[in-house]
């Protein structure tokens, strides 16, 4: 063997064969945007990347489907779906979306969780209806407010209230080039350490749900001096009774806990649980 | 290389020789309620007159009657921040065409620190990182490009309620590992810096500062003020065969007790000197021309840190929890040579639940059988009742 034949070249430059870019992607992928019951919250922070997504000299076909309107074109390769299943017409609607979906993703609070308005699951529907009402019979409405997943298969949520735009920006990214999504579960005591936050529970004693809340806002709360309210709901372990038995022995009583917990997330089921088991004590009023 | 004697005005004027010799000078500084590091533009922003009080869980500042520019035990977060950062850029890759992929950075040049108010424990923390990162065969370009930092040592005069670097063997006084170190000399009308000099770049820029040598009592009065720090540590565990007597209680059902309180939050692992766990994530830009390779810190508490196909192999806290405690404690030694705690306490103070490793161990130590002391579950948490928490709105 000569010298010369165990030369091995360069390693960093890789050679691909490639084709011409027009070629390569003879058709765009199609992203609808649908609505269910929500503040269209997390569709302003979509809206808000669409100069990033629209200068990928059009990689996208975006459709929107900002009410209860349904076109039958399609199939669409991604389905972003906003908000809960409130009313007969909703759980009816989320069904066909997922038949003409190759992915559902679904994406803020309401949509993973209920949202807000599952409060209306720990009452009673028709006595709302009746004291906020002037005409009830022309609400339509379920006793319950329910996360999209309990009614269709999802392939990926998004968490928050609102998501936040850098991770829904990821995580359409992450669907275009077919790769895994940077997204983690875990805390948002991990992202206040990696901010360089003090923490407000020890350094000033305030209550702060960050334990037990999924990661995604980059510590937004604590960063302002705010202890976290649990808008990206439950992380991917969460004990609380551990935190529930935390934030009582920094004063705090079960009913006050009970209302921490009872918000934007108040039906993921580990809040959720966690709550009723308080209430079950009778320690606290609802 | 004796020691010197410097007042607080060549104090000043060592800092500002510092900063004519472009490093970036980073010391304590008070922000957000608590003593963290941060770049200082002189000695003005050193929290002087403020000290800490730390217990689990909890961390409260304070004035002192002195003026005392290092009257404290160390902050929320170590200097790992510098050396191994949060997030770093591992490398870029551009797509080219006809050629295929190109390795494109990261081309940032590492900044050139001084670390100024760095204590014994922090120093022995850097030595067992510096195994980590330097010591297998690989050794980490980002940390080694960090790591010639300048460091200015401050003995310890103030240790804090959750530190136990006496039982460590790590402090309160550090030997070496520093290129100068300080003792803070205040009494009265008198303050002073007793500086010791660990290197010849040490000693080169002591050389542009006014100082007198110190005398036998200089060097006793501050030799007093760690010997006196010593005496005053607020936690204590007997380190003798920890790393086989925790190897024998695998078992325990004390890690299930402990496992109760736990959050599984990551913060005991994110604020300790040395844990050194990252993750290596990947993602591209809009069109898929670059790729970018990132490393974040990770934790043994996060389901990810154990991700095998399938499943995560520490699935409960339980395993989480005996992870970490055993890892710092016993399995480091056999895989660094060295324990991978040194006693700083930063775990205790900064756990939202006052989870307090040294009263683990000794629950996870006590003798068993009916005799053996129990924990009870609100054991470790903060003994402060304080007033109500402010619930956010
Ligand atoms: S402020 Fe809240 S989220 Fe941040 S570390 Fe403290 S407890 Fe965790
Ligand atoms: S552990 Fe020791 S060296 Fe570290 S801050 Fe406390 S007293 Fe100082
Ligand atoms: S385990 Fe705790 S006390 Fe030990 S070095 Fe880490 S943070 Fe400090
Ligand atoms: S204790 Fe956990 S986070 Fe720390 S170095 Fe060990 S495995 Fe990593
Ligand atoms: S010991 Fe404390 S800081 Fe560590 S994970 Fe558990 S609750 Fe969080």
């Amino acid at each position: 063997m000569t010298r010369e034949a165990v030369v091995t070249p360069p390693v960093r430059e890789v050679p691909v064969p490639r084709l011409p870019e027009r070629q390569r992607a003879p058709r765009k992928p199609s992203v609808a945007v649908w609505k269910f019951s929500s503040c269209d919250g997390c569709q302003l922070t979509l809206l808000d990347c669409e100069d990033e997504l629209l200068a990928v000299a059009g990689a996208v076909e975006l459709s929107y489907f900002l009410e209860a309107g349904f076109s039958s074109d399609g199939p669409y390769d991604l389905s972003l779906v906003e908000g809960s299943v409130t009313n007969e017409a909703d759980r009816r609607r989320i069904e066909r979306v997922r038949a003409v979906s190759k992915h559902l993703v679904t994406i803020g609070a309401c949509a993973t969780a209920g949202g807000i308005q599952a409060l209306r699951n720990f009452g009673d529907v028709e006595e709302f209806l009746s004291i906020v009402y002037a005409s009830p019979r022309l609400v339509e409405a379920l006793g319950e407010s329910t996360p999209i997943s309990a009614h269709v298969p999802v392939d990926y949520e998004l968490r928050g209230c609102p998501i936040t735009r850098a991770q829904l920006l990821e995580v359409v990214l992450a669907f275009l080039h077919g790769r895994r999504a940077d997204v983690v579960a875990s805390s948002v005591c991990s992202e206040c350490k990696l901010t360089g936050n003090v923490c407000v529970t020890v350094a000033d004693g305030m209550a702060c749900l960050g334990p037990v809340t999924h990661a995604g806002c980059g510590a937004l709360c604590p960063s302002y001096k705010r202890g976290c309210y649990g808008c990206f709901g439950p992380m991917e372990s969460p004990n609380l009774p551990a935190m529930i038995g935390g934030l009582n022995r920094r004063g705090l009583d079960d009913g006050s806990v009970v209302r921490l917990l009872r918000s934007f997330n108040a039906a993921a089921p580990q809040f959720q649980a966690a709550t009723q088991a308080l209430i079950e004590m009778g320690e606290c009023p609802t | 290389m004796g020691s010197v004697v410097i007042d607080r005005r060549g104090f000043e004027l060592l800092i500002a020789a510092l900063q004519s010799r472009d490093y970036k000078v980073v010391a304590p500084t008070a922000r957000d309620g608590a003593i963290a590091y941060d770049e200082i533009g002189g000695v003005s922003d050193l929290p002087a007159g403020l000290t800490d009080e730390q217990e689990a869980g909890s961390y409260r500042l304070w004035c002192r009657d002195d003026d005392a520019l290092f009257g404290y035990a160390v902050g929320p977060q170590s200097w790992k921040r510098y050396l191994f950062e949060p997030k770093t850029v591992v490398f870029r890759a551009q797509r080219v065409e006809r050629v295929g992929f190109v390795r494109a950075g990261p081309s940032d040049a590492a900044p050139r620190y001084a670390f100024v108010g760095v204590r014994s424990c922090e120093i022995a923390a850097i030595g067992i990182q510096d195994r980590v990162f330097l010591g297998g065969s690989h050794a980490d370009p980002h940390y080694r490009a960090r790591r010639d930092a300048f460091i200015v040592a401050v003995q310890c005069g103030e240790p804090g309620g959750t530190c136990f670097c006496a039982s460590m063997r790590t402090g309160p006084r550090a030997e070496a590992g520093f290129d100068l170190a300080l003792t803070e000399i205040v009494a009265g009308d008198r303050h002073e810096f007793v500086v010791e000099v660990g290197s010849s770049r040490g000693d080169d820029l002591l050389g542009q500062v006014p100082s007198r040598p110190a005398d036998s009592s200089d060097l006793g009065a501050a030799r007093a003020v760690t010997d006196s720090a010593s005496e005053r540590m607020g936690r204590r565990l007997d380190a003798d065969g920890l790393p086989e007597r925790l190897a024998a209680v695998l078992e325990h059902s004390h890690w299930d007790q402990v496992a109760s309180r736990c959050l599984g939050c990551t913060s005991c692992t994110l604020v300790c000197p040395t844990c050194f766990c990252s993750r290596v994530s990947d993602t591209t830009d809009l069109k898929g021309l670059e790729a970018t390779r990132t490393r974040t810190w990770d934790s043994c508490f996060t389901l990810g840190h154990s991700y095998l196909h399938g499943g995560s192999v520490r699935s409960t806290i339980r395993d989480r929890y005996r992870q970490w405690l055993t890892h710092k404690l016993s399995t480091w030694v056999a895989q660094f040579g060295t324990s991978g705690c040194v006693g700083c306490g930063r775990c205790i103070t900064w756990c939202p639940v006052g989870i307090d490793i040294t009263v683990e161990v000794q629950a996870l130590l006590a003798p068993l059988g009916p005799g053996r002391p129990t924990v009870s579950p609100g054991a470790g948490a903060p003994v402060e009742p304080a007033a109500p928490a402010e619930v956010p709105r």
